[in-house]
């Protein structure tokens, strides 16, 4: 039992549990999954679809985290990435043809892809700290993206584009698919090789893993990079799933709802040791919390309240102090004794 | 973030030459003074008395909220609550002078609104260990969600003394003042005062030059830090206070994004995002250096607002740089 609830995915899972079994008990039928046509429905099925483009999203922010860093610009891509993609098929004779969609797909990931190897650039080339180099694309992104479609709304009807929205492969929900497969094929190459282990020593200590042989800029820009390539994937999930390019609401606070999931599923926004895992349960937390509010009747507006007090319940019961009045408990009762007091992996806050 | 690490240490050691230090302020000056000039060329009546004032006035909010964001960010920390405490402070005043409550008293609760929740940031970031960036981004939420649950429409203000306080207007010549300005001028004048000539002022410049060397000089590092982020939610209630003199409502959707405005100003003006350089007066000039690409940009015309969110971000780009060689060559 102690194991259990040191674990560190133990209060982000119990978040999870606590608004799984809160909309059970509000709507009896919530867990139910039926098939129809072939294809899964259900309110779990929805919530991992909804949890897609945001699970991408924190992807790219806990590798970018994990190096000490942060993309606040991630918003902005989405809504570039959108944009390019939409007005590329609005402009093309036949929007459903499958090159042009692949096309609008390809065009508006390499763009995403620029744009996070600019942010890297900035973050690692020039050394401007991370939160100001990532503020200035969050600032200007979306005037680009009003840019590439004029101001206005682009609405297309392309059917090959909107199964990434809206679809359905082997039974789930396409953009599920995408997300979660894209998340895994990450997670086991930073997890089955050195990548992550490397990441981690940038993360602890730049200057001492650069003289230990790691190459911290390149692996810096890699991972802005891959945080711009994923918000792209996401840009285009979301304007599937509408089939419009609103270069104003796209993507608008997901840098926030990511670094929520992030900083939800223990990793610390200190850099270094991250959890993949983690990020994961904490995507879902957000998606579920979003969902609760909906079946409990209750305006979506007053969601960010429930929000914050998700934050603050599980930064507080993570936060180092916290942590500290546990094991002195424990160990005043005596059933703590026999292990020393080891600090948890994710409590290395520096000062300031 | 690589090179922060030296990056923070010389930005400790404050050179002793001086003109180092007021160098990236005297670059905002230098942009404010060319975008006025270039402005006054292009334009006829750009650079008249009203707009000049329209300049300040439509701007006392925002420079409430980045003298109190300016304390923050030089003890090394963030605020991204600000424009939803300012949203929170006009919903909250326009509320209870809807339910009838006299001003005298629905404008110190207003403004303690934000004193309170700078108040439980302090406290979550230094008795917790709750990273700033964290800190603040729950109270985002939660202020924002606030709004929403004490008033999702936009509220009118019609109380007759409030309204007389806010078009309170002084003209001499072409040039206006309204009550706004006044307490914007006066919170600006008090942030110098405590920022240069007290030792809390001191100590925010200690703590953001070095936690731990300021600690170890026996300084009140848990009582300050905690104090700046008071500061910065006082001056954030107090913005909205301003906010909602200036529109005559509360909305639960004012100042979004507003944060970022108000960081941008402070980089701009030439604070450093580290901490322990920068200055309350480089603030204001930010400020008004965003106000008058606005300016600009609706003078012109034909260009479309969203010009101006990318001219910020240049103009971010362009002092951050400079920033940077500033202290590459410093080392």
């Amino acid at each position: 039992m102690r194991d259990v609830l040191r674990h560190h995915l133990f209060w982000p899972v119990a978040a999870l549990v606590a608004l799984l079994v809160a909309n059970t008990v509000a709507r009896p039928g919530f867990l139910a999954i039926t098939v129809r046509d072939g294809h899964l429905f259900g309110a779990p099925i929805d919530i991992l679809r909804t949890t897609a483009p945001l699970l991408l999203v924190a992807l790219g922010m806990t590798l970018v985290i994990a190096t000490r860093g942060i993309d606040l610009s991630v918003g902005a891509v989405v809504a570039v990435s959108g944009a390019v993609a939409l007005s590329q098929l609005a402009a093309a004779p036949d929007p459903a043809a499958p090159g042009t969609v692949l096309r609008a797909i390809g065009l508006a990931l390499v763009l995403c892809l620029v744009l996070g190897v600019w942010n890297g650039f900035l973050v690692s080339v020039l050394g401007i700290q991370p939160i100001i180099a990532t503020l200035i694309l969050m600032t200007a992104g979306r005037g680009v993206a009003m840019l590439i479609t004029g101001g206005m709304i682009t609405t297309v009807t392309s059917a090959p584009f909107k199964v990434l929205g809206s679809g359905f492969w082997l039974g789930l929900p396409a953009a599920a698919v995408l997300a979660f497969g894209v998340f895994a094929a990450v997670a086991y190459v930073v997890r089955r090789t050195a990548l992550g282990m490397l990441l981690e020593a940038t993360g602890i200590n730049p200057a001492a893993s650069r003289l230990s042989g790691v190459r911290s800029r390149t692996l810096t820009w890699t991972v802005y990079a891959a945080s711009g390539l994923f918000a792209g994937l996401a840009g285009l999930l979301i304007s599937a799933d509408t089939m419009a390019a609103d270069a104003n609401n796209a993507g608008l606070f997901i840098e926030l709802d990511a670094i929520l999931a992030v900083v939800i599923g223990g990793t610390a926004l200190s850099g270094g040791k991250f959890n993949l895992s983690g990020t994961l349960v904490g995507a879902l937390v957000i998606a579920t919390l979003e969902r609760t509010v909906t079946v409990l009747g209750i305006s979506p507006l007053v969601t960010p309240l429930f929000m914050a007090l998700v934050v603050i319940a599980v930064t507080l019961l993570q936060s180092p102090r916290m942590r500290e009045r546990f094991t002195a408990v424990r160990r005043r009762t005596g059933t703590g004794a026999q292990r020393p007091a080891a600090r948890p992996d994710s409590t290395e806050v520096t000062a300031g | 973030m690589t090179t922060s690490a030296p990056a923070r240490r010389t930005a400790a050691r404050i050179p002793v030459r001086l003109d180092r230090r007021y160098l990236p302020v005297l670059g905002t000056f230098v942009v404010l003074a060319l975008m006025l000039v270039v402005g006054g060329t292009r334009y006829d009546n750009f650079l008249t008395p009203a707009v000049v004032s329209n300049l300040f006035i439509n701007n006392a909010h925002l420079v409430v909220l980045a003298v109190g964001m300016t304390f923050v960010i030089l003890t090394g920390g963030i605020d991204l609550s600000v424009g939803a405490v300012l949203a929170l402070s006009t919903v909250v005043t326009a509320a209870l002078l809807q339910a009838g409550w006299p001003v005298p008293v629905v404008l110190p609760l207003a403004v303690g609104v934000g004193t309170v929740i700078g108040l439980a940031h302090g406290v979550m970031i230094h008795l917790f260990q709750v990273q700033p960036f964290v800190a603040t981004l729950a109270g985002m939420f939660f202020a924002r969600g606030l709004c929403f649950l004490i008033a999702p429409e936009s509220i009118a203000i019609g109380d007759p003394a409030f309204v007389e306080l806010a078009s309170w207007v002084q003209i001499a010549g072409q040039w206006r003042m309204t009550s706004s300005v006044l307490i914007a001028a006066i919170v600006l004048g008090v942030a110098f005062l405590a920022l240069h000539f007290t030792r809390f002022g001191r100590t925010v410049y200690a703590i953001g030059g070095g936690e731990q060397s300021a600690l170890l000089m026996g300084l009140p590092v848990a009582r300050t830090t905690v104090l700046a982020y008071v500061v910065s939610g006082t001056c954030a209630g107090l913005g909205g206070l301003l906010f909602a003199m200036y529109s005559r409502s509360g909305y639960s959707l004012t100042g979004v994004a507003m944060e970022l405005d108000a960081i941008a100003a402070v980089v701009i003006g030439g604070t450093l995002l580290t901490g322990g350089t920068g200055f309350v007066l480089g603030s204001v000039l930010g400020v008004l250096v965003l106000g008058l690409i606005q300016t600009v940009i609706t003078f012109e015309g034909t260009l479309s607002s969203w010009w101006t969110r990318i001219v910020i971000g240049v103009l971010l780009l362009v002092f951050v740089l400079l920033q940077r060689v500033l202290s590459l060559r410093r080392t």
